[in-house]
């Protein structure tokens, strides 16, 4: 990258830029996101490297969009403007490892893979398993991109997103200026948390720089007890089934690859091998029991699981749907009825447990459909209620990465609570509006 | 405070949920940290989150500085009243809205109090996680406000990993949600970054809270040690050994001393550390927890190793470790509770430097904490008629906070900044550290009226935004979309 293949031919670096970074180059042809042409490429290797640079490129105003390894580059919606990539990968150090405290820092352009490597070192994991996630990077993401995307896999279920095992952050604002919140310590309740802030927020607030992970210890065993049913209520009630136990399991997975094949339901547990063995026997047999005539198989690996390369594609139409657990039932159904309105025929996979899942709408559906049934999609959510009737909206569809035609069609995003708030945030973090813009929800 | 300011809350709330009177006011002049007082101008008990848009609406409009607070049971004065100032009590929304079992969810009204909520799971086999020593009377509203933890929080998380809702007045008193239940919101996590703001960013009027299965077995165990450092060496060998117990809490010789004369205990005679390790979770691996525990217990020294079989026997061990912080009253006429984190390794080296500050200062300084999470809650003894001696507690007190910032932790771990610690925040952060957090609070609350003067030394001027003004997203301009 940065040859100045392309771009304006009398492109040149602002000696401001070079002046303030090591690593600033012309962006190249590779160098677009979601099709918008960036003019530089920037690759600061500390945080004080990257304060330098954005400083100088707020003051040449130039708008940025942060890039770990590209490999969620797809996510969210394309930025109305990019002068400035800031290229994550030379910041690249997993800076301590604390293993007797279960806690690491590393800076944000360190892969998953690389510090998934460092942990298992000391026995010890980041329990967030994003690269089962939906993506194909095999891992290849950073521990930035993990952030801004809040990307979480099965474990979901059990460990949250990485706002919640997220417990310092240093980030740098748009105008250069370098803050931290959280600190090394899990438990911690001084200032304001901005990690919960930053988490999900695409780049649009700030560059993350650095960050802190509590960590747990990593399990010496694992098994998937899986369950396949064609009803998708037998499927929510073996969900409950899976949730109610007091069995402890690390997730609850549901895959579902077209309307006309069978839905799987898995659990996960977690543990030393007897721990595994005793509660694997004694899932077995509770799910017998609340379901005569199912035969649960269990196993190392997940059966019946969507695969990667379906959910995973590039140029896939990814929707992530998010609801109350107990309205499973009804989510399928509506997802199902739309789809089938429209005549489109996606995976559905994700934790039907925690109530998130990933909707992916085969490739040779018409574009139109797959626009159509996102809006019929939520369409059918917005008339969900929870218990109480209090809560104004319990469900939403965000289209996480699709093709352009599909992009130019639906708002990516969808509606979000508060968007006022929303705004406010993104106005006092980001003035000039210079950082992913277009990229988030609202416009933001 | 001028009278029509009553006079219109009234008009909201009516007149018997409005107080005025100097001697009742006085009943709220502070919170669960009797240091700090401040009789509020006036309090107002609303109903609903209507009543309380209104009451700040009326607020905001005469630029009236107010304060919410829930069951007052707060430990860094975060709900201390301004006498200039609206005090927004609610403790009269105390319903429970509904539970989702299905979906493992509540529904409730913020003066709810934390242990109500796991009453009302309780028939469908689900608890709420959260369970700060206050539980019996602080509010879930309350523990939002400040992230509250408690002594489970070291396996099941503080409060903003249990919430995934919330309905909150903003502090120019519109009604709007964070949050929809689900966890995975669309946009920026404000649920997130809004629990443990310490009410400096709105008012809660609805939380969403998750609830969790109730464990299967639960065994607490009691193991008593000659020697500080051998406790904490049982402590790093537990965590190191792969189990996270529900809870691993620690006792020196002088708390243990006060608990003894003030709950008769009975904890084993003779020890200068005894350490109370809980485990949760599916009966088999409880069993195979807790004979692991015993086992490092007896390997790192432990005299003596008491398990309790049941509810009973769980309560009695407890009950020295939960009245230990009351008790530090029955052998010292006045005590300072403080609240620091270091990193677990670090606990050692800390444990000794706070004796030897006890030492040098001969100020007594006796230790309860949570050690699984390095949360230490040193008791700082002094005697209130001494002159001198409440300074001399106090420096002391600082200094433990010094040495937490010093080993990597925190100045508080569960009891909040509130206007206690707002002074030690530019110890543990940078001017554009707070200076960026306070950010947060410019797009909440950009007149400053919503408890001002806690967590932030100093307040930030919000002034006007520069630059874009809220664009209308091009889909709303255009008339595809109309959500925005």
């Amino acid at each position: 990258m940065g040859t100045g293949t392309s771009g304006s031919a009398a492109e040149t670096i602002p000696a401001d830029l070079a002046n303030a970074c090591a690593d600033v180059a012309l962006a190249g042809e590779a160098d677009a996101i979601g099709g918008c042409q960036a003019r530089f490429v920037a690759a600061p290797a500390s945080t004080s490297e990257a304060a330098a640079l954005l400083s100088s490129a707020a003051a040449l105003g130039l708008t940025i969009v942060p890039r770990g390894s590209g490999s969620r580059q797809h996510w969210g919606a394309a930025p109305t403007r990019c002068d400035l990539i800031v290229d994550t990968r030379r910041l690249d150090r997993v800076l301590e490892h604390a293993a007797g405290d279960l806690v690491v820092s590393a800076q944000a352009g360190v892969r998953l893979n690389d510090l998934a490597d460092v942990l298992a070192l000391a026995g010890q994991r980041l329990a967030l398993d994003a690269t089962d996630a939906g993506d194909v990077d095999n891992g290849t993401g950073t521990v930035g991109g993990l952030i801004a995307t809040s990307a979480a896999g099965p474990l979901r279920y059990r460990y949250g997103s990485p706002r919640d095992l997220l417990i310092g952050i240093t980030v740098v604002r748009a105008d250069g200026t370098i803050a931290k919140s959280g600190g090394k310590v899990v438990k911690n309740v001084a200032g304001y948390d901005l990690g919960k802030l930053f988490a999900g927020s695409y780049g649009t607030l700030g560059l993350v720089t650095e960050a802190t992970f509590r960590l747990h210890p990593k399990p010496e065993s694992a098994t998937w007890i899986a369950v396949e049913t064609t009803d998708p209520k037998a499927a929510a009630d073996v969900t409950r089934v899976m949730a109610d136990a007091p069995l402890a399991p690390s997730a609850i997975e549901l895959d579902w690859p077209s309307a006309a094949e069978p839905i799987a339901v898995s659990v996960l547990l977690e543990g030393d091998q007897a721990s595994v063995d005793g509660r694997t026997e004694r899932m077995i047999s509770l799910l017998t029991a609340a379901h005569a005539g199912v035969e649960p198989v269990a196993g190392p690996v997940r059966v019946g699981r969507v695969p990667v390369d379906i959910r995973g594609r590039p140029d896939a139409t990814m929707i992530r749907v998010a609801f109350w657990a107990g309205q499973l039932t009804t989510v399928l159904g509506i997802i199902r009825a739309s789809a089938a309105e429209h005549r489109v025929d996606p995976a559905i996979s994700g934790s039907a447990g925690a109530g998130v899942l990933d909707v992916v709408a085969e490739n040779d559906a018409a574009p139109g459909a797959k626009a159509g049934f996102i809006t019929t999609l939520r369409a059918g959510l917005a008339g969900l209620s929870a218990v109480g009737g209090v809560v104004p909206s319990v469900a939403s569809a965000v289209v996480v990465c699709a093709p352009p035609v599909v992009r130019d069609a639906v708002d990516l995003w969808g509606p979000v609570p508060s968007p006022r708030l929303m705004r406010s945030v993104k106005d006092q973090f980001d003035p000039e509006h210079r950082l992913a813009p277009g990229r988030f929800a609202g416009g933001i | 405070m001028d009278s029509a300011v009553a006079a219109d809350l009234m008009q909201i709330c009516g007149a018997d949920n409005v107080i005025t009177d100097p001697q009742q006011l006085r009943t709220y002049e502070c919170d669960g940290l009797t240091a700090h007082r401040c009789s509020p101008g006036v309090v107002v008990l609303p109903q609903s989150a209507e009543q309380i848009a209104a009451i700040v609406r009326v607020c905001a409009a005469r630029h009236i500085p107010f304060v919410a607070r829930g069951s007052g049971t707060g430990l860094s004065g975060g709900a201390l009243p301004r006498a200039d100032g609206v005090l927004i009590v609610t403790s009269k929304m105390r319903i429970i809205i509904a539970i989702d079992a299905a979906s493992r969810r509540a529904i409730v009204e913020p003066g709810v109090t934390n242990l109500s909520v796991s009453k009302a799971a309780e028939p469908y086999g689900l608890f709420y996680a959260p369970d700060p020593s206050s539980q019996v009377v602080c509010s879930v509203g309350g523990n939002v406000a400040e992230n509250s933890g408690g002594a489970h929080c070291l396996k099941h998380g503080f409060t903003v990993h249990h919430v995934a809702g919330l309905e909150i007045v903003t502090p120019d008193g519109e009604i709007t949600w964070l949050g929809d239940g689900t966890g995975a919101a669309p946009g920026y996590d404000l649920v997130g970054a809004f629990t443990g703001s310490e009410g400096t960013l709105g008012i809660v009027t609805k939380i969403v809270v998750r609830l969790t299965p109730i464990p299967e077995a639960v065994t607490t165990l009691l193991a008593a040690f000659t020697t500080m450092g051998a406790g904490g060496a049982a402590v790093s060998s537990i965590i190191g050994s792969g189990i996270l117990p529900a809870a691993i809490e620690m006792m020196d010789a002088l708390a243990i001393e006060a608990a003894e004369a003030a709950v008769q205990c009975r904890y084993p005679e003779g020890a200068a550390a005894v350490l109370i390790v809980e485990l949760d979770g599916p009966a088999a691996d409880v069993a195979a927890q807790t004979d692991a525990v015993r086992e490092i217990c007896t390997t790192t020294g432990a005299y003596e190793i008491r398990a309790a079989q049941d509810a009973a026997e769980r309560a009695a061990i407890w009950t020295g470790r939960k009245s230990a912080f009351a008790a530090v009253g029955r052998i010292s006429p006045a005590y300072i509770v403080q609240d620091g984190v270091v990193p677990r390794t670090a606990l050692p080296t800390v444990l000794d430097r706070i004796s030897e500050l006890s030492a040098e200062t001969g100020i007594r300084v006796a230790n309860v904490f949570h050690a699984g999470d390095g949360n230490l809650h040193p008791l700082v003894l002094f005697d209130d008629r001494v002159p001198g001696e409440q300074e001399a507690a106090e420096k002391v007190s600082g200094m433990i906070l010094d040495l937490c910032i010093e080993h990597g932790g925190s100045i508080t771990g569960e009891h909040g900044v509130g206007v206690d610690k707002s002074r030690y925040m530019p110890r543990m952060f940078g001017a554009d550290d707070l200076d960026t957090m306070q950010l947060l609070r410019c797009a909440f609350d950009p007149a400053g009226l919503c408890n001002p003067g806690k967590v932030f030394p100093t307040p930030r001027l919000c002034g006007e935004v520069p630059g874009v003004r809220h664009a209308p997203h091009p889909l709303v301009a255009s008339g595809l979309i109309d959500q925005f």
